[in-house]
């Protein structure tokens, strides 16, 4: 009974792991149709405050949960205003900055900080006790505030006026701007909080995995596998590619190796693509956010 | 199809001549570095193939070149000989992009996501190789040695296994091979089978309705693409001596696409120059430490992206040519049709 509550907690973090990692770039994706290649990049930059707010003495909870989404937040509304806005309908070429976007910031980072790990801050939780085995309590902090931060996502765009605008223009982008929408301006908002959550997730990461400028590569091929997958409806999108991928992940990781988990899940994710080249919400759930 | 051919045959004899040339003028350690190079060349021109005629956007093409240059270390050391090795790395990484490129194409994936799918498959390249070290991890004799890679065994005569070739007559073989490819790409992208890749590139659903079953067409492209990657990755592999999981990372994929965006998408000769171009400049740069080359590459492909869209050979092109036509009194030449289309 320890070991199946054990293990069903594994997998609760995997799933709830890709969710944290590709929930930033599925906002931007959902909303904008634009592949951010820079995503990897603003995780990286939410793990370098947080590593250098709490050296320079700021508390660990503060620089994680506000310094990282608003620092990251302030740079996607940078990026959005002088590279992305140019871009609009141009998905090809909009990835292809977005990658030049991501050598800059890693080239940045490598010449301030180093090409070697910062110095590091250990997880604020000890471990946890479930019967005869013991969970970290750090994952259970992370599960516990990825539900939290979908559930807000969800509030944001269903209850709030902002989320109504911004759902009016990535339904229509010309009637909402006829209706009096600032469309610019809405996109500068999406992008940046799409930045903030990626900044947020990379801060709350930084603890467990160090921080080095190319950690960013290690993230972003299991974003996009979750955010392709889930297609593009933001949280539902989300929810079930991290439920499938973390799931076949989680189980394949616990009978034969990490490895295996890691070649399970893209195959997984190529045959999905095969059955349902539009993603998961593509075909089910089509109305949901 | 000679006269549009004319010239690539222009620029395989210049190639040749430089094949000959360069060894009595260069000291041996340029001739190595260059070898390297053109490997590298021969990757650029196979995505030049694939995203500029077959209008494929592969952000992974250096998955097909790194597993080329590790099916023909593996098998070079499991055969002790190179001729079955070579002709199993081109036809498994052929095997292998026809595989993924079924699922792409007959999925009908949009070009947008195919990038990303094609550089997912190089990451979890990179991840999984990384992690093989140890004893356990090994097919046949060869170690796969994970982060540190395998070295890899010099190409010998063909069926002759005592007779290894020495790092000069490697470059040759390398030369030979990307003169090759080049002339065989340009002769290629200039027959039927081209000019319909060109006309789905252009426009996909009026090729479709055309009657030409275009999932078809660019799983072949793709596929003759990541054979010819695959023979730049063999050429690689011995020019280095070695090979890491290190082709796979993200920097690699981007310089690639770099190289096309700088060299011109829809030209061939465009990509292979600006790929000895940077390789210069990147290795210029690694010698001080006030530029990273994270950071220049990115400056570079940014720029590029926004100002020089077409890329260098295009527009130097077009520039001429609108210098020509505006010289009074000149007869203009009845060659007709998209300047782009044939191979340069």
């Amino acid at each position: 009974m320890d070991l199946v509550v054990a293990v069903l907690f594994q997998l609760t973090y995997v799933i709830a792991n890709l969710a944290l990692i590709s929930l930033g770039l599925a906002i931007i994706f959902g909303m904008m149709r634009v592949i951010n290649l820079a995503h990897g990049e603003f995780l990286m930059l939410g793990g370098y405050t947080v590593v250098v707010a709490t050296n320079l003495g700021v508390n660990i909870w503060v620089s994680m949960l506000i310094l990282a989404p608003l620092v990251v937040g302030i740079i996607g509304v940078i990026v959005e205003r002088v590279l992305i806005r140019w871009l609009y309908g141009r998905m090809v070429d909009t990835l292809l900055a977005t990658w030049g976007l991501s050598l800059l910031l890693v080239g940045i980072v490598t010449s301030i900080f180093g090409a070697s790990t910062a110095t590091t801050v250990s997880p604020p939780l000890g471990a946890v006790r479930i019967g005869d085995y013991s969970a970290s309590g750090y994952e259970l902090f992370l599960i516990v505030i990825t539900a939290i931060l979908l559930f807000a996502v969800w509030l944001t765009l269903r209850f709030t006026k902002l989320g109504l605008l911004a759902r009016g223009t990535m339904q229509n982008a010309e009637m909402a701007s006829s209706l009096g929408v600032s469309t610019s301006r809405i996109y500068m908002i999406t992008f940046g909080l799409g930045a903030a959550v990626s900044g947020l997730a990379g801060g709350l990461l930084a603890p467990m995995t160090g921080v080095l400028p190319t950690i960013g590569a290690t993230y972003i091929a299991k974003a996009f596998i979750t955010v392709i997958s889930g297609g593009a409806a933001i949280l539902a999108g989300t929810t079930a590619g991290s439920v499938l991928l973390g799931g076949i992940n989680g189980i394949f990781s616990f009978i034969a190796g990490s490895t295996f988990g890691e070649i399970a899940l893209l195959l997984a994710a190529i045959v999905l693509l095969r059955l349902m080249p539009r993603g998961i919400t593509g075909r089910f759930f089509r109305k949901s956010l | 199809m000679l006269r549009q051919m004319r010239p690539t045959l222009v620029y395989a004899v210049l190639g040749i001549l430089f094949m000959f040339v360069a060894p009595q003028v260069l000291q041996l350690f340029t001739i190595i570095n260059l070898t390297t190079a053109i490997a590298l060349a021969i990757l650029a021109l196979s995505l030049a193939l694939i995203w500029g005629y077959g209008g494929i956007l592969c952000f992974g093409q250096v998955a097909f070149f790194g597993l080329g240059a590790y099916v023909y270390t593996i098998s070079a050391i499991n055969f002790g000989g190179s001729t079955w090795a070579i002709l199993l790395a081109i036809l498994i990484t052929a095997a292998f992009a026809a595989a993924l490129g079924y699922f792409i194409f007959f999925g009908r994936v949009s070009d947008v996501y195919l990038g990303v799918i094609t550089l997912t498959v190089t990451l979890i390249f990179f991840s999984l190789i990384r992690r093989t070290s140890g004893p356990e991890y090994k097919i046949g004799n060869a170690l796969l040695g994970g982060f540190n890679g395998v070295s890899s065994p010099p190409i010998n005569l063909p069926w002759d296994t005592r007779t290894f070739l020495f790092p000069e007559q490697v470059f040759y073989v390398a030369m030979a091979a990307l003169i090759l490819c080049y002339v065989f790409v340009g002769w290629l992208v200039n027959t039927k089978f081209g000019r319909v890749c060109v006309s789905i590139r252009e426009n996909e659903l009026r090729a479709e309705l055309l009657g030409y079953d275009i999932r078809l067409y660019k799983l072949g492209i793709f596929t003759i693409g990541a054979g010819i990657a695959a023979i730049g990755g063999v050429m690689f592999c011995n020019g280095v001596g070695r090979i890491t999981p290190d082709v796979f990372n993200l920097y690699n994929a981007a310089l690639t696409i770099i190289w096309v965006i700088v060299g011109g998408r829809g030209t061939l000769i465009g990509p292979i120059g600006a790929t000895f171009a940077l390789f210069y400049l990147t290795s210029a740069l690694g010698g001080q430490t006030v530029l990273n080359n994270n950071l220049v590459l990115g400056v570079i492909l940014i720029i590029f992206v926004l100002l020089v869209p077409k890329g260098v050979a295009p527009t130097v092109v077009d520039w001429f040519g609108a210098r020509r036509r505006k010289k009074p009194g000149r007869v203009r030449r009845r060659r007709r049709g998209n300047r782009t289309e044939g191979a340069q």
